[in-house]
């Protein structure tokens, strides 16, 4: 069986069979019936088969965009979208910033940066769950360690998560401490490419760690930084389980301030049986995502340089 | 000149070790709870290291229902996820990597182009689906959708395009099937890229949030994050038990990371988008 063998679908089929069932059933059958859901009013209160009628159901259902309409016209809504942005906004430029540090740290020819990466990476291993729970309990006002630490010092702390003004910055703080070091072990990969003789040459020429930082690594790095901006980005509209289990007592939070896109999505879906406004609600999300993406890529040209 | 090297590296391992405390003190605070009494808890100045360590939170936690299930439950679906998601995607990979057919481009970019799809468009459908399917509420719903997993088709037809087709032509004129070339030639092959996202795979099966958390609505299917979230609004303040699971919780994909650290390192560019 040379190269004959191994052509035409029929041949291919067998091995393609799972995943393409896979693909139909749990990825592209959802985008439809989301699409679909987006046009009902369908509350989750009559019983909807997918096998028998559905698009009867739709049809009767149907509201045109009237779930779009109300849900863009919503003062909540923007207020969710704010504390996103609100998030990213404190997060992005942190997350940069020490998952940097600590993939030059890993990254430097010293005694200990095999330990400190090990170090890094165990946070990135806990489940949001866990990690939500310790840092609750971290950020407790009155036992916790964080403001029994910053007594030490006369500092009174705040309430956290039970602050309004607090809770989101809260919220920010674990998820730096729960994903710097994953994008420290992105960035160390990008590091670990650039050729260690521009380094030298640099370093022969008299230039000082700094200079090489900025004329060297970031340059060279600017690619994957730009990788890594981009999917933190994304990600961080997509907050939620962090949100859930840190600020569970009350709505999402004191006086609504971890509101946020996803959990409102999962609320309207599985607390108040909004299942079509829901769906609308994931593509719009879904539509500011991709404008973020795209104007970032627009952007890209600017600062990222691939050729050296 | 050493001067000014001694001070950068004390600068070093300042900065270093400090990340490293942000990293690491959240861990042992949660061991050191774990290891209170619910007395101990509520007490200021406030015991970093516990007085008197005790299991009294483990034996707690053991004893509610469903603990011990879910554990189990969470171990059926993270071994599930892995083996659906290995086999099916190495087969997937192997037709786009050593079939010809028609379409197969597109198909591949069809393929990518779902990973851009975020898990919160979908999880509405895919509960209407798996109640068509009378599997809501079942682990099948958990292990299922992993048949389908786009990142893990892109790096094994990677690593299987690096796999000359002589092979397989070897194979043919011993008279073995495409299949048995797979499963005997291929496969091993693959190796190193299989264990990666075997790791990937367990973490993200056992640590899911959002599918359990929609899919599973009785307390004996629960996954542990799940059991813990239930935990949490059922004891608030009870947390020496919270830590104590938080901890169970931990620990497997720990072992993992410290027996199989190599695998990690190559799969950091393909495991990051949520969904």
């Amino acid at each position: 069986m040379s190269i004959q063998g191994r052509r035409g679908i029929r041949v291919a089929l067998p091995f393609l069979l799972p995943s393409l069932l896979g693909a139909a059933l749990f990825a592209i059958l959802p985008i439809g019936i989301s699409l679909l859901l987006s046009i009902t009013s369908w509350t989750g209160m009559s019983k909807v088969t997918l096998t028998d009628g559905f698009l009867r159901f739709v049809a009767e259902h149907s509201v045109g965009l009237d779930n779009f309409a109300a849900i863009l016209s919503d003062h909540e809504f923007w207020r969710a979208l704010s504390h996103n942005l609100y998030f990213i906004v404190l997060y992005l430029p942190s997350i940069l910033l020490f998952s940097m540090t600590c993939a030059l740290i890993i990254n430097a020819q010293r005694r200990g940066a095999g330990l400190y990466r090990v170090v890094y990476y165990l946070p990135v291993l806990t489940s949001w769950v866990a990690g939500s729970l310790i840092w609750k309990w971290l950020l407790s006002p009155v036992y916790g360690p964080i403001n029994n630490f910053l007594a030490i010092f006369g500092v009174e702390g705040p309430l956290w998560l039970q602050s309004e003004l607090w809770a989101m910055p809260s919220i920010v703080i674990a998820s730096i401490w729960k994903d710097m070091g994953f994008y420290a072990m992105v960035l160390l990969g990008g590091l670990k490419s650039i050729n260690t003789e521009y380094y030298e040459a640099a370093r022969i020429d008299g230039a000082s760690p700094l200079q090489m930082f900025r004329r060297i690594t970031l340059p060279l790095l600017s690619s994957v930084l730009f990788y890594v901006t981009m999917l933190s980005m994304i990600n961080a509209f997509q907050l939620f389980p962090q949100v859930m289990v840190m600020t569970k007592d009350g709505n999402a939070g004191p006086n609504g301030a971890t509101m946020v896109m996803v959990e409102r999505i999962y609320k309207y879906a599985f607390r108040y049986g909004k299942m079509g406004y829901a769906a609308s609600y994931s593509w719009i999300l879904f539509v500011i995502i991709m404008a973020f993406t795209y104007i970032q890529k627009r952007g890209e040209k600017r600062w990222v340089s691939y050729d050296v | 000149m050493m001067y000014k090297k001694s001070i950068s590296t004390v600068l070093y391992h300042v900065l270093a070790i400090l990340l490293g405390v942000i990293a690491i003190v959240p861990f042992l605070w949660m061991i050191s709870t774990s290891l209170k009494s619910s007395g101990a808890l509520l007490v200021i100045p406030i015991e970093w290291i516990p007085k008197e360590p005790t299991l009294s939170a483990y034996k707690k936690l053991f004893a509610l229902t469903g603990i011990v299930r879910s554990i189990g439950n969470s171990l059926v679906v993270s071994f599930g996820a892995v083996f659906v998601a290995l086999l099916s995607s190495s087969m997937a990979a192997f037709a786009f990597s050593k079939i010809h057919f028609r379409g197969s481009g597109y198909l591949f970019m069809i393929f990518i182009a779902s990973m851009m799809l975020p898990s919160h468009v979908i999880f509405i459908p895919l509960y209407l689906i798996m109640n068509d399917l009378h599997l809501v509420d079942t682990l099948f719903a958990l292990i299922l959708p992993y048949t389908f997993k786009a990142f893990a088709v892109f790096m094994l037809r990677q690593q299987m395009m690096g796999i000359p087709d002589a092979y397989l032509d070897a194979a043919a004129i011993d008279g073995a099937s495409l299949f048995r070339s797979f499963f005997t030639i291929f496969l091993p092959l693959c190796k190193t890229a299989l264990a990666t996202l075997a790791i990937i795979i367990a973490m993200d099966a056992w640590n899911d949030y959002l599918m359990p958390l929609v899919l599973m609505t009785s307390t004996k299917n629960y996954t542990l994050p799940i059991i813990l979230n239930a935990l949490s609004g059922q004891f608030k303040t009870a947390y020496d038990l919270l830590m104590a699971g938080s901890l169970i919780s931990v620990i497997p994909l720990l072992i993992i990371y410290i027996t199989a650290q190599r695998y990690f390192a190559s799969g950091f560019l393909v495991g990051g988008v949520k969904g």
